[in-house]
């Protein structure tokens, strides 16, 4: 399809821009030429956009089970709220005194999340999750060095991780070293025991983990990283399986990153925006970015935290995000926030249960929010892969779950249905599941051959990879 | 799947050639390449680093994953095969003559297979 640009012609015009009320400036004295902006007519515009809709997929489509994603359905009272003047027609840099609702928004989320967590400190800051763990990486690096002990530079990670994991890590400075997992899944206490000493910072842990499975060992896992004198974060990536059920702070974790635009519905995907907001332990506090809301005495005000790590984000993060977050939280409420959690994992369950007839489940067992099947028998019985499974998935109008992660299942695909799918939508979505394993027994080809109702084919990814196109030129 | 007769081979995946008695070439086997899929992208080490046995030598990336390859001996980089960073297809359509790293001064290796106890070792699972 044509882009923007493309369409239109020179003098075209429509009337949805207000009138120009600043003086004209020159931005540029060495430009030739006119900037190449769109000139369309209403009509152009509106086609185009909703041309563009057309070609999208979203939670307001169908099912998506895109295991570790949690893309759940995001009521629209949170955007209703977010839009409001109060929250929408203000600047990051209006006097304190003006904004005293916006201010309040922060600190009642923080209050919220705390209890959720279990921590002592939030901020909200970090712009996405991986952003989150860095901004935590960086706490636990500053209380290392707080205590004079520069010795501590090595961060654990288990293999199941999430890929942002040991990303982050590095980019903090620290050295990674891969913690394997045991046969059932969950992480090898022992091969951790013979890995933490005195130049482990910390764990990076993902709970329940990237397969599903609540870490049986969590509260031994924390004891022997504390005693080593490491510091322990949780990843809370998976954060709806267990959230109001259990606390990452009780289970004896330091910090913590939550994605807001995962477990508190905010929209996603896309690349955003969304809030990687981290929350933390007493020991931690001083270190968070700054300013955040501090109470004071009949009003709400910025301060920065003593011995602050300094800004990582412009502002105060994706505020209207924390806005959609917050009305999420008091709409749930303390009853609502554990349920969503606990049908989260009876989806993922019922789900589980019904694909299992024909797809052998990575790891046996009850599973929490999502889990991961592997294809691999498949592939060698028929040729038929997880990706050609996840292509005839998008020919019968379902996003494909998450494929090829975890790294340690191969042919993996993992799936999250997340609380807000009903029983119906599930039931079809396993149908065509159950329908797609007997079509790649049948005809295999079928299966190569797709996706063909998309707006585009099978993308050659590795071209795409080998050969980027990274910048647009005009045709 | 082809295994040379003249190579050695880590468990790991890498083939070794050895030049001289302290002089070795490092790539990855055919085995490697047909897991790790096509491959789009290497990060070559630098020449003049000090590698170590069983410690990351280089990544490379295909469209499924980002991987390490692990160095079977512990040396240093005397020099790296700059035409992959263009072509890093090289590796999955000539693997053991897209070579990744010549690698000098070696003082310890890894206990490495010839080609029939390699090809049983990956047979095995």
């Amino acid at each position: 399809m044509k882009l923007i640009m493309e369409r239109g012609a020179p003098g075209r015009h429509l009337d949805l821009l207000p009138p120009c009320d600043v003086p004209q400036v020159t931005l540029s004295r060495t430009r030739q030429e006119p900037l190449d902006l769109p000139q369309v007519s209403e009509s152009e515009l509106v086609r185009h956009y909703t041309e563009l809709a057309k070609q999208v997929y979203g939670v307001n489509d169908g099912i998506y089970p895109l295991g570790s994603c949690t893309m759940k359905y995001n009521p629209k009272i949170n955007d209703e709220m977010a839009a409001l003047p109060g929250f929408s027609q203000v600047h990051p840099l209006q006097p304190e005194g003006t904004v005293q609702g916006c201010l309040e928004v922060y600190a009642t989320a923080e209050q919220l999340l705390r209890e959720v967590t279990g921590m002592d400190a939030v901020t909200f800051q970090p712009a996405a999750g991986a952003h989150g763990e860095f901004t935590g990486l960086l706490l636990i690096k500053a209380y290392h060095r707080s205590r004079g002990d520069a010795a501590r530079v090595k961060i654990l990670v288990p293999d199941s991780a999430h890929g942002t994991n040991p990303a982050s890590a590095v980019m903090a400075g620290f050295q990674v070293i891969n913690i394997p997992s045991s046969p059932d899944g969950c992480v090898d206490v022992e091969a951790l025991k013979a890995a933490v000493g005195p130049d482990t910072a910390g764990l990076m842990l993902t709970n329940p983990n990237t397969l599903g499975i609540f870490e049986k060992h969590i509260l031994e896992i924390t004891r022997i990283v504390h005693e080593a004198g490491g510091l322990c974060y949780y990843d809370g990536a998976n954060l709806n399986a267990v959230m109001g059920e259990v606390r990452p702070g009780d289970m004896g974790f330091d910090v913590i990153h939550l994605n807001l635009h995962k477990t508190f519905s905010t929209p996603h995907g896309g690349g955003g925006p969304g809030a990687g907001a981290v929350g933390c332990k007493e020991l931690l506090r001083p270190y968070l970015p700054g300013p955040m809301v501090e109470r004071g005495e009949g009003d709400l005000r910025w301060a920065v935290p003593e011995h602050s790590i300094g800004r990582v984000k412009d502002f105060y993060g994706n505020f209207a995000v924390v806005v959609r977050a917050l009305c999420y939280l008091l709409t749930l409420g303390r009853e609502g926030i554990p349920e969503a959690a606990r049908n989260a994992v009876l989806n993922a369950n019922y789900m589980m249960h019904r694909l299992a007839e024909k797809y052998p489940v990575a790891y046996a067992g009850p599973c929490m929010h999502e889990f991961v099947l592997s294809l691999q028998q498949l592939k060698e019985e028929t040729g038929v892969s997880a990706m050609d499974i996840a292509k005839g998935l998008l020919d019968r109008g379902i996003h494909p779950p998450t494929m090829y992660f975890p790294l340690i299942v191969h042919e993996a695909l993992m799936v999250e249905p997340t609380e807000t799918e009903d029983k119906e939508t599930m039931d079809r979505a396993c149908d065509i599941f159950l329908e797609l394993w007997e079509l790649a027994h049948s005809d295999p080809e079928a299966l190569h051959a797709a996706p063909s109702t998309t707006p585009v084919g099978r993308l050659d990814e590795v071209d795409a990879a080998r050969n980027p196109v990274l910048r647009y030129q005009k045709p | 799947m082809n295994f040379p007769a003249e190579l050695q081979y880590a468990k790991s995946h890498e083939w070794v050639k050895k030049l001289d008695d302290s002089t070795v070439l490092v790539g990855i086997t055919d085995y490697a390449q047909k897991e790790l899929g096509d491959l789009v992208f290497i990060n070559l080490p630098v020449e003049g680093d000090e590698v170590s046995m069983g410690e990351p030598l280089c990544d490379v990336e295909s469209v499924k994953a980002v991987s390490d390859v692990m160095s079977p001996v512990t040396g240093r980089v005397a020099e790296v095969n700059e035409e992959l960073l263009d072509a890093p297809q090289k590796l999955n359509e000539a693997p053991y003559e897209a070579w990744i790293a010549k690698i000098e001064g070696v003082s310890d290796c890894e206990e490495l297979l010839d080609a029939q106890a390699y090809q049983e070792f990956i047979q095995q699972g």
